[in-house]
């Protein structure tokens, strides 16, 4: 007995011994079940990918590996999504958090877990505008933009359009309000008008009685703040049959094929933006997933791969797998100057910067942190032309 | 002063949608109103048995799409509601038959149907859902508008537009024309009047001789094809989606009892009140009241009463007023 404790406690040694030596561990904190468990196994993969490309190159901190430890954040419960992320820290021992996805879980774990125990966290996908200003120690990073950058970019659209009062409905969920409040805060700044911002609930059969207030109080055009095949679409329906508006401004969560199919021809000339980039370095990322049997061109890809990125190369830089060391190198990893890092040249890039030198981390999804240290995010401005979305252009 | 634009634009958002909302709640709570009026007890699952009357409609229409048929200018469906209605009734009479009827012959009290309705409604909730999902489908077609706020527009030169959809035109039509059937049966034939007897005095109508069980699935009969044509016009004007039909149940019982339970006058007139107080007391007045007053008096605030958030807490007062302050409705029904 005495012999096997022995034995026991010495493989225990030797095998925490060895991680504190030559394995990283990071953590992927991501809603592997819940509303967004379709999109999250690729969510993943692209965490992993990361880690296996800096392992693989072998310039990794002198030869260390990095090791992905999962752990289901569910998206929308807290709780369980704290608990998640206190066994990543305290047993699996992880020092960074790709994670988590939905910005509701995203605080708590934040506030619970990441700045008690001080581990850096970068999220893919949080994405609302209250995280920017959250207390976080330097911790928090997030490779999503804040919904009030879009705000910003949706009021300079509507600017250079010309169009200066607008009336703004918005679904009644945290996206939906965080989205309309930076937006009419933006808007207000560059001296547009909003009429009215009015919610609407999803799933209700009848929006005419909103509509009835939105046309009431008027403007150009109406900024409709809501989910494609919920609410946002009655709204649209409701107004073009009352006549209420003609023109509307739709943000990504209004933007698919699908919103065309079932208004028609009443929706050209309407006009929004979405999350998009012009960059190519993101088909060197779908082409990979596709190797390992994965469709790399689902929403967030990037986005993890990026993160899982940036904290392998800001441990890198800090020469420290300790968050402490490293929380403070990331912006620097991912803005210039320095040498521009795209995706699939993660062991080029810990090849400069383990000989002192200095890289632009530029990723799949075009990195450029600001603020807080939230993606600057480069927005895609679509028209309706013809029955179908068309480019316009980059913000 | 510009009365002719105020009266568009309130025409536009108050008078035609109330009109056509109005008949929607009118037609359910027929349906509410005669089961409780033969039958005693409140329906729980109408709601629900429109949400399948309107379900099948959905795929009649997809039936005829898919063979090509339609009606032109008027909607398909049209011709997949008399298929509708005989499935809704089947339903009804099926529900009537296993379990309705059981607690009939035990003599079970009111309460207990009351609570067997909410499990019907249970059932046929989650039957819908199963059959054709939980999602929205669209099945209207044909020409959308009578008069598009467009071509109002250009038609008469105001600033106002007045649309008026084929759809609520059609409901407002159907509503009427279904109604005036139902009072002529009621009052005029010798079946209407031996249900009013029934329903009036049970025990005195089965000593005349009236057959209790005849009187029962007749009144299913006609509520079950009520009940389908409200669940048609309402996905037909609106949206076909399972759970909005459940949202329905308030406003169809504060129509209902407003009226006076067991009163289809009261019905009627219950269903227009609830729909018109819904709707004028979440509109925003501002630019009606813009277009009657001069320039300088000018509302600078939306002019609304209640935000369009509290639309179905506009009902609930209006129930809740009404049992508290003259339980037996506007129209003298019997006590809920």
């Amino acid at each position: 007995m005495k012999r096997i404790v022995t034995a026991f406690a010495a493989l225990f040694g030797l095998a925490t011994g060895a991680q504190a030596q030559d394995e990283v561990k990071l953590g992927v904190l991501l809603g592997f079940t819940g509303p967004i468990e379709s999109l999250t196994p690729q969510m993943a993969w692209g965490a992993e990918y990361a880690a296996r490309e800096a392992t693989e190159s072998g310039a990794f901190m002198g030869g260390s590996s990095v090791a992905v430890v999962r752990g289901d954040s569910t998206c929308i419960d807290s709780a369980v999504a704290t608990a998640a992320a206190e066994r990543l820290v305290t047993s699996d021992k992880v020092s960074g958090i790709v994670g988590a996805d939905c910005s509701g879980v995203t605080g708590a774990v934040l506030q619970n877990v990441a700045r008690p125990n001080g581990i850096v966290m970068i999220s893919p996908s949080a994405t609302s505008p209250a995280l920017s200003t959250a207390e976080d120690d330097g911790l928090f990073f997030r490779t999503a933009p804040s919904d009030a950058r879009q705000g910003q970019v949706m009021s300079s659209i509507l600017m250079d359009r010309g169009v200066e009062t607008v009336a703004l409905t918005y679904t009644n969920n945290d996206y939906g309000k965080g989205l309309a409040d930076s937006f009419a805060a933006a808007f207000a700044e560059d001296g547009g008008t909003v009429t009215v911002s009015l919610s609407h609930e999803d799933g209700k059969g009848d929006y005419s009685a909103e509509v009835g207030a939105l046309a009431s109080a008027g403007g150009d055009a109406l900024v409709v703040a809501g989910y494609i095949d919920q609410g946002g679409l009655g709204v649209i329906q409701a107004s073009l049959d009352a006549g209420a508006f003609e023109t509307f401004v739709l943000p990504d969560g209004m933007i698919g094929p699908s919103i065309i199919e079932n208004i028609g021809g009443d929706l050209e000339g309407s006009f929004g933006q979405m999350p998009g980039s012009d960059s190519m370095a993101g088909m060197v990322l779908v082409d990979a997933a596709a190797a390992d049997g994965i469709d790399g061109t689902t929403i967030y890809v990037a986005e993890s791969y990026d993160a899982a990125a940036l904290i392998i190369l800001a441990m890198q830089a800090a020469g420290s797998h300790m968050s402490e060391d490293y929380k403070s190198k990331i912006f620097d990893v991912a803005n210039a100057p320095g040498e521009p890092i795209l995706p699939g040249e993660l062991g080029k890039a810990l090849e400069i910067l383990a000989a002192g030198g200095e890289v632009d981390y530029v990723g799949a999804s075009d990195v450029e942190l600001i603020g807080s240290g939230e993606a600057a995010g480069k927005f895609q401005e679509v028209e309706v032309a013809n029955g179908e979305f068309v480019t316009i252009g980059y913000r | 002063m510009d009365f002719l634009n105020a009266a568009a634009a309130f025409a536009n958002f108050v008078l035609v949608p109330g009109f056509s909302y109005g008949s929607q709640l009118a037609l359910g709570a027929l349906g509410v109103t005669l089961v409780y009026a033969v039958l005693r007890f409140a329906n729980f699952a109408h709601g629900d048995t429109m949400a399948f009357g309107g379900m099948t409609a959905v795929f009649g229409t997809w039936w005829l799409q898919s063979r090509g048929i339609d009606l032109g200018p008027l909607p398909t469906t049209l011709i997949a509601l008399p298929f509708s209605i005989v499935a809704t009734i089947g339903l009804v009479l099926l529900v009537d038959r296993l379990i309705y009827r059981h607690y009939r012959r035990v003599k079970a009290p009111l309460v207990t149907f009351v609570i067997v309705s909410f499990g019907v409604m249970l059932v046929v909730n989650g039957l819908v859902r199963l059959i054709i999902g939980p999602d929205q489908q669209r099945f209207a077609d044909g020409e959308r508008f009578i008069v598009s706020a467009r071509e109002f527009k250009s038609l008469t030169g105001l600033q106002e537009g007045l649309a008026f959809k084929t759809t609520q035109g059609i409901t407002i039509v159907a509503a009427v024309v279904l109604m005036a059937m139902l009072f002529w049966f009621l009052n005029r034939t010798r079946t209407g009047k031996s249900m009013r007897a029934y329903s009036d005095n049970e025990d005195l109508a089965l000593l005349s001789g009236i057959n209790p069980e005849k009187v029962v699935a007749l009144c299913w009969i006609i509520a079950g094809g009520l009940t389908a044509v409200a669940g048609v016009l309402y996905g037909l004007d609106k949206i076909f989606k399972p759970f909005t039909y459940f949202q329905l149940l308030l406003p169809i019982f504060a129509a209902a009892v407003v009226g006076g339970m067991g009163n289809p006058i009261g019905a009627v007139a219950g269903g227009y009140l609830v729909a018109f107080s819904e709707i004028g007391i979440t509109y925003a007045f501002k630019k009606v009241v813009n277009h009657l007053l001069p320039q300088a008096w000018e509302a600078q605030g939306l002019l609304q009463l209640l935000s369009t958030e509290y639309k179905f807490a506009v009902s609930f007062v209006m129930l809740v007023i009404v049992l508290l302050l003259r339980p037996t409705g506007l129209f003298r029904g019997r006590a809920f």
